[in-house]
């Protein structure tokens, strides 16, 4: 079967070398790295040197980094553990992943418009910031996505934390970098925050394995308590195979940032470029200030789910809003933020791209998302001629 | 064959699906989601979606998630809540098959290049002599769901299918069991889907309008009772009116529910009857009918006979051969041929005058 994959912004593909660097730790030494024994202290060195390789990386201390269970994980861990550890209110933008919205939402904290083009209005984050601290509020934790999941915009932290560091000075600022990884170099945003949430499996890492930053002082509380590992930060045995898979992957990625998000930009440029032929095709954000693997349209007269269904059937893989628990599709929040219109929002079709991306899934997209779209209008056309 | 077929995460669409399958049919699963809300009651949860997936793994069709929940509000929901607040009892179900599962689903399944859709109702589809297609009762008469399904049309039934309405409902669950499904045993679904059994309708109901208590009164305007809220007075009701123990029963024969006042008009069992009802907003299987015929009024009401006999643009007026219980308004009126075979059109009912 020849199929087309352009969902890398859900999950890619885990690098060969990411297996193996990570196989001997579930295999022949899978000995829990909290023990005293000389299998033990062998584990306990691997992950040591992943924290270091992942901490170097992302341009901060090895003892500022965190293992977690997901990017989840990390983007709960911390809102809801900055708003547990010192009161106040959660801010973050309109836009932002539902592993930050939702607990936001859920300790009553505000949110933050963003443009048409989906980064974050920084004279809304001002105005918001100045408004609480006007009326006494105390502000626990600011949280802006470096890179939006669905349309693929890049926020500039540098802008956002000069406005955080001036009008609301105590905060903590926490960045999900989830969809940055791999376009984006992580340094120039690790020096901005003073919390940052990483998901291993968006840059060719495992499943199941996230990472946070913490640094500058903050203390976000803990979600799981227990053993005590991560310095108490988040207890739970700690999966050395998914510690070294991420550091690996991260490396991997770090390394080959420049090549791969020159060549995939070429590509999306190029996918782009094709749909936008086709009648009634409209890209939802300006290409400039997005990741190179994020194609981002919407049809004003078809809908997401009927479009998917087509190309799932031509085994083109790609997706609209994200899907809640029963897998229907959801309205997307982000869209409605954006202020896409209602027409425009039923038709979007998110097509995202990775590092295993070639040139003739690129021809094989054009080619089947241009046929079905064809399809679908046929026989509307058809039937509307019938009834 | 391409075929879609919905699935709800029962039995019976279970079944269904299977059947389709044996018969070589390229079938394609779908579960609607309708209801965005909370529910214990039936579809849409979460855990019916999964049942849904693993049948459709089970049998080896693809299986997909479509969300109509935005149409669902429209069409079903907020007709139910202004219903109650107009004093009408409206009928859910209907208006989900006639604007989603027949209607939304049907045309998605068509734009996507399918031959028919399918469900899991027990009601089966046969054809006048002159080759044109009718909606028939399922073989299982206890489990029979054509009275829901009487507004799709001779055409619609073309590119229609309902693979176990020639079986009974044990026959269906002994073929679940047979391939293994995880459905085999569970119980049919109930009540109002969107509507939570814990919390009941009133509660649903309180959430969305405000519910209003009215005077509950005879025929001649004596207040006799109270209800707390009008909203919730179904027509021949007679209980929770109020009124004092003792006398002869008093049945609701009356729902004013529109004025500023609400009232609820009360009389005795004879006040209950009519001699005929018009019925509005009707829609013919196949064409517009005069004439004898059987009217049944409720899902699994008995049918009863009657003369038909057209009164306006689709709407048409029952006579009954003898007086005949008042129908709520907002239920539907379904007719069937007078050998109680096949369904001839349908309407709902009109405010009966006093």
């Amino acid at each position: 079967m020849t199929s087309t994959y352009l969902d890398h912004a859900a999950t890619t593909s885990m690098y060969p070398e990411v297996f193996d660097a990570m196989r001997p730790w579930q295999e022949t030494n899978f000995a829990n790295p909290s023990g005293s024994h000389r299998a033990a202290r062998l584990a306990r060195q691997a992950v040591d040197e992943a924290r270091e390789v992942v901490a170097s990386c992302l341009g901060v201390n090895a003892g500022d980094v965190v293992f977690t269970g997901g990017g989840t994980e990390s983007d709960n861990s911390a809102i809801s553990g900055s708003v547990r550890s010192r009161g106040g209110i959660a801010v973050c933008s309109a836009v932002e992943h539902h592993a930050v919205l939702d607990p936001v939402l859920h300790h009553g904290g505000v949110t933050v418009a963003v443009t048409q083009d989906g980064q974050v209005d920084i004279d809304n984050l001002r105005h918001v910031l100045e408004s609480l601290a006007a009326s006494g509020q105390h502000i626990a934790v600011v949280s802006v996505m470096a890179v939006n999941n669905e349309v693929g915009a890049i926020n500039d932290i540098s802008e956002v934390a000069a406005v955080v560091r001036e009008v609301a000075p105590d905060a903590w600022l926490h960045t999900d970098a989830v969809q940055a990884a791999c376009w984006v170099e992580l340094s120039q945003i690790t020096r901005h925050v003073d919390m940052l949430s990483l998901s291993a499996h968006k840059f060719g890492g495992p499943k199941g394995v996230g990472l946070m930053v913490v640094s500058n002082g903050a203390t976000p509380e803990p979600l799981l308590l227990g053993g005590g590992q991560e310095r108490g930060r988040r207890s739970g045995t700690i999966d050395v195979a998914g510690a070294v898979g991420a550091a690996t992957a991260l490396h991997k990625t770090a390394s080959e940032r420049d090549a791969v998000s020159q060549r995939v930009l070429a590509f999306r440029n190029e996918l782009l470029d094709a749909l936008t032929q086709i009648e009634g095709v409209v890209e939802t954000v300006s290409r400039e200030h997005t990741v190179p693997g994020i194609a981002h349209i919407c049809l004003n007269d078809l809908e997401s789910e009927a479009l998917l269904f087509m190309l799932d059937a031509a085994d083109v893989y790609a997706s609209a809003a994200s899907a809640c628990a029963s897998g229907a599709m959801e309205s997307s929040h982000v869209l409605s933020a954006l202020g896409v219109p209602d027409d425009l929002r039923r038709g979007a079709l998110r097509l995202s791209l990775g590092h295993t991306t070639t040139s003739g899934d690129i021809d094989r997209a054009v080619k089947e998302i241009t046929r079905s779209i064809g399809l679908l209008r046929e026989r509307r056309a058809a039937r509307k001629q019938r009834v | 064959m391409r075929v879609m077929i919905g699935m709800s995460g029962g039995v019976d669409s279970s079944v269904a699906a299977a059947l389709l399958h044996e018969q070589g049919h390229e079938v394609v699963g779908v579960t609607m989601r309708l209801w965005g809300g909370e529910s214990d009651t039936g579809c849409c949860s979460v855990s019916d979606v999964d049942d849904a997936r693993r049948v459709a793994q089970q049998i080896g069709i693809e299986h997909v998630v479509f969300n109509f929940s935005d149409e669902f509000d429209e069409h079903v929901v907020q007709p139910y809540v202004d219903a109650h607040q107009k004093g009408i009892t409206p009928n859910p179900c209907i208006e989900c098959n006639r604007h989603l599962k027949f209607e939304r689903l049907a045309e998605r399944a068509d734009e996507l290049g399918f031959d028919a859709v399918a469900t899991g109702h027990h009601a089966r589809i046969g054809a006048h002599e002159n080759g044109r297609r009718r909606l028939e009762r399922g073989a299982d008469l206890a489990k029979d769901q054509s009275y829901v399904l009487h507004m799709i049309t001779a055409e619609g039934l073309e590119h229609t299918s309902f693979p176990i309405g020639h079986m009974t409902k044990d026959e269906v669950r002994e073929h679940a069991a047979r391939l293994g499904l995880r459905t085999a045993g569970k119980p049919d679904s109930q009540d109002v889907c969107f509507i939570s059994r814990a919390d009941g309708r009133e509660h649903f109901l309180g959430n969305r309008i405000p519910l209003r208590t009215a005077r509950v009164v005879d025929r001649d305007g004596t207040q006799v009772g109270e209800v707390p809220s009008v909203e919730m007075v179904t027509l021949g009701q007679r209980r929770g009116l109020g009124t004092p123990g003792g006398g002869p029963v008093r049945y609701v024969i009356g729902v004013d529910a529109a004025s500023d006042e609400p009232t609820v008009i009360v009389g005795d069992a004879d006040d209950l009857l009519v001699s005929s009802q018009i019925v509005h907003s009707m829609t013919w299987v196949d064409q517009a009918f005069e004439g004898e015929a059987l009217a049944q009024t409720s899902a699994h009401g008995d049918p009863r006979p009657c003369q038909v006999t057209s009164t306006g643009e689709r709407e048409v007026q029952i006579d009954w051969g003898l007086r005949s219980t008042r129908i709520a308004p907002g239920q539907s009126v379904v007719l069937y041929d007078p050998t109680n075979t096949w369904v001839i059109g349908g309407g709902i009912a009109q405010r009966s005058p006093l």
